[in-house]
């Protein structure tokens, strides 16, 4: 999926192979996710979650906390993505409910067979965590590629929760989403929808056109 | 807001109904009932206003809200006729009132006097109908520049050397440059090459009640929600609803142009938002669909005396069909352009738009820009490096530090007409009113490929000259997936050859015209738009002149 430059397609483009057609889905209700989440972290109290149990959403914080990790910068934790993930498992990504309710036993089981003596992914140490999650990479791929498949799921697992992360850290933060907006503030977009040029350190020092020579003929290659 | 207007009967004999009522459309729209018809404009998709198009990220993620719907309208796809075509998502579309105009980039290069004359020019092409147009540059240029001037396009005439002769300089000066574009042209020149100031449908000043561009970087995929971006939604539609003439009828799926037992088009059959179906009556049918729903819509029409389609005599309703070949090169640069502010392109090069096959080996030629047209969730998923993880700290920083040190250049070129190419009805494929979904058959010439690499390694001599720090391309490779929808009902003098006139009458049909991609011969070199405006400026004197002489009807 990350290079996966199908590029013909704009829409591709505009979103990443699987999760594009996945998101161009279910655009209405992708609205009401970003709203929820959007109250949600207006609201004083932490929001109830409308899907997972709270001990599911301690593992799904976890693996997104990988994903998107918080160091020096705000991470997933920090936008809050595992209450956009909630949301959206009970609207516009209820068809993944089943690669949830599934994957995550399924990840539960690989903690115990990789680290005998950690109880469950929140459990285990950042190290330990990594290597569980670098399980899912697709080594044929160089690991690039996202087409690891938690045995019996009807989704690859990881690469759900892996789209569901960057989506709910780099949503526009005004639609829900990307709390406080820190997703932006790590890439450095401005959250103004109104920009005066010079933009950036290229075109700051342009001295304005200058008109290409006149005596230019037709190329002939 | 919304005008008033006038509301027919579905009974009232309109002089004209208007399928679709994007590009084209929409010009046809504003311009028969300027001229003083009562026109009927039936639009699949809703009626949005600036007002529905929020500056949010999720809409451009979520290109669905404008476009046609995958789950309601699936389609097919397969590389040769001769295959079983496998469903999947197979084109895009706008699919509201203003059409595809509203959510696209809104590059408004004129075509040059070559796209017309080609074929004269180097003769045939193995493996391809190369064909001259009917018409010339010099019949479309008053209509370009009514284009520039009354739908709103910025640019900078005299710019590039390579520019086709104009009888007017445009109406408003080129946007501003972006880092990108000052990066392109820096490099262009470096290497003797002649960038120039792109011409976009973009307002770079306040006219005709509609604001300048605030450069908010949601663009390519957004309808404009202050009204900068010149779609006919902004442009045209406003004065064709102002004439009290006109009315605008949204969610009307039109799947049927009824016919009389004379062979004369008599309306237009559609459903409503409830699917209940009606027949709009009209003295004269135009359809202005795209280069996908206006074959489907002749396709869909056959009947007792039309087996094979309405305005099918020759064949080759739905065939001949060019998307334009090329693609994208992503470049990282060492600081900050911030280029996801504006617009998507500032810059453009038209030094390979007339190669000599005789020298680079095959036909073709095109243009390359310089842009950037990526928002957060999609830069994070398609625009890091080759070899950069998909997770953890090192995806992130990369994320970070490469969001605003990317710019992208975009190769736009020809595609040559190939019979095979084309959209038809898929013979099992249903869409959800029961109807047979679009097939798209396509597989490029072997000379659209070799353009793309070319153009691809210009790409690169650029970049390098740009000091690009690293650079990558998308790999070349045969289409399956279609936005320019161009030459599925083209224009010609022979019936046997092409299906409409230069008039945009079908050869056929004596009150049914056609105006869109699909009346395209050739395929430009990659912007089509602005001809397929011209274009329908151009039908829309045309028709009022017959209309008037009473040699419609």
């Amino acid at each position: 999926m990350l290079n996966d430059l199908s590029r013909r397609n704009f829409l591709t483009r505009a979103g990443g192979a699987v999760s594009t057609v996945w998101l161009s889905a279910h655009w209405p209700a992708i609205l009401a996710a970003a709203e929820h989440a959007h109250q949600a972290a207006k609201s004083a109290s932490p929001a109830k979650f409308q899907f997972f149990s709270p001990e599911q959403a301690v593992e799904i914080d976890a693996i997104t906390a990988r994903i998107i990790p918080s160091d020096e910068t705000p991470g997933a934790r920090e936008a809050g993505v595992v209450y956009f993930i909630d949301k959206a498992l009970t609207t516009f990504a209820v068809d993944d409910q089943k690669t949830y309710r599934e994957g995550l036993p399924g990840l539960q089981a690989r903690v115990r067979e990789l680290f005998p003596t950690v109880e469950k992914f929140s459990a285990a140490t950042p190290d330990q965590q990594d290597q569980l999650l670098h399980t899912f990479d697709d080594k044929a791929n160089n690991g690039n590629r996202f087409r690891a498949r938690a045995s019996g799921t009807a989704k690859p697992f990881f690469e759900t929760v892996r789209a569901h992360t960057i989506i709910g850290f780099l949503i526009d933060p005004d639609a829900g989403g990307n709390r406080d907006g820190v997703g932006w503030k790590v890439i450095g977009r401005d959250r103004q929808h109104m920009f005066q040029p010079p933009f950036g350190y290229y075109d700051k020092d342009y001295a304005g056109w200058q008109p290409n020579p006149t005596n230019a003929e037709k190329p002939k290659a | 807001m919304r005008i008033d207007t006038p509301k027919y009967k579905t009974s009232d004999e309109v002089d004209f109904v208007v399928i679709g009522s994007g590009a084209a459309g929409g010009i046809l729209a504003k311009e028969l009932s300027t001229n003083g018809f009562r026109v009927v404009v039936l639009e699949q998709g809703p009626y949005l206003t600036e007002a529905d198009f929020v500056h949010d990220e999720i809409k451009v993620i979520n290109q669905d809200l404008l476009t046609n719907k995958p789950k309601l309208q699936p389609s097919s796809f397969r590389k040769t006729p001769n295959e079983k075509a496998k469903p999947q998502r197979a084109l895009v579309y706008g699919r509201l009132v203003g059409g595809t105009s509203v959510h696209f980039t809104a590059n408004f290069w004129r075509f040059h006097e070559i796209d017309f004359i080609e074929r004269s020019k180097i003769g045939p092409v193995p493996g391809a109908d190369l064909r001259d147009w009917p018409i010339t540059y010099t019949d479309l240029e008053p209509y370009y520049t009514k284009v520039e001037w009354e739908i709103g396009v910025s640019g900078l005439a005299g710019a590039s050397p390579f520019d086709p002769p104009r009888s007017k300089p445009y109406p408003m000066p080129p946007l501003p440059v972006k880092g990108s574009g000052v990066i392109f042209e820096r490099a262009a020149r470096k290497l003797g090459w002649h960038p120039f100031p792109a011409p976009m449908a973009i307002l770079s000043q306040p006219r005709a009640g509609r604001s300048a561009c605030v450069n908010c970087g949601f663009c390519l995929g957004f309808g404009c929600e202050v009204g900068a971006k010149s779609s006919s939604l902004a442009a045209a539609i406003p004065v064709a609803e102002k004439t009290g003439r006109c009315e605008i009828r949204p969610n009307s799926y039109v799947h049927r142009i009824e016919m009389d037992s004379n062979g004369r088009a008599t309306g237009a059959v559609y459903f409503d938002e409830h699917r209940n179906t009606h027949l709009q009556k009209a003295k004269a049918v135009v359809v202005c669909a795209n280069g996908a729903e206006t074959p489907r819509l002749l396709l869909l029409s056959a009947n007792k005396q039309f087996p094979d389609g309405l305005a099918n005599s020759s064949g080759i309703v739905g065939k001949y069909l060019m998307l334009n070949s090329g693609g994208v090169t992503n470049a990282v640069f060492e600081h900050p352009l911030n280029d996801y502010k504006g617009f998507a392109v500032s810059r453009l090069l038209h030094d390979f738009y007339e190669l000599d096959p005789q020298k680079v080996g095959f036909y073709g030629g095109g243009g390359i820009d310089a842009r950037y047209d990526l928002t957060p969730i999609g830069f994070a998923m398609g625009a890091l490096p080759p070899g950069t993880p998909g997770w953890g700290k090192a995806f992130k920083d990369t994320l970070a530090r490469n969001f605003n040190r990317t710019m992208e250049l975009f190769c736009h070129g020809t595609s040559l007409a190939v019979e095979n190419n084309s959209f038809s009805l898929d013979p099992d494929l249903k869409d959800a009113w029961g109807l047979p979904a679009l097939c798209l058959t396509y597989k490029d010439h072997p000379d659209d490929l070799k353009l793309w690499a070319f153009q691809n390694k210009r790409v690169d001599e650029l970049l390098d000259a740009a000091d690009a720090k690293q650079r990558w391309s998308q790999p070349i490779q045969e289409s399956q997936f279609a936005v320019h929808l161009l030459g599925t009902c083209r224009m010609g003098n022979d019936p046997k050859t092409s299906v409409i006139n230069s008039d945009h009458r079908t050869h056929d049909v004596k009150n049914l015209f056609l105006c869109d991609g699909s009346s395209l011969v050739t395929s430009g070199r990659g912007q089509p738009t602005m001809t397929i405006e011209a274009l329908a400026f151009r039908a829309a004197d045309r028709i009022t002149a017959l209309a008037k002489r009473g040699e419609i009807a």
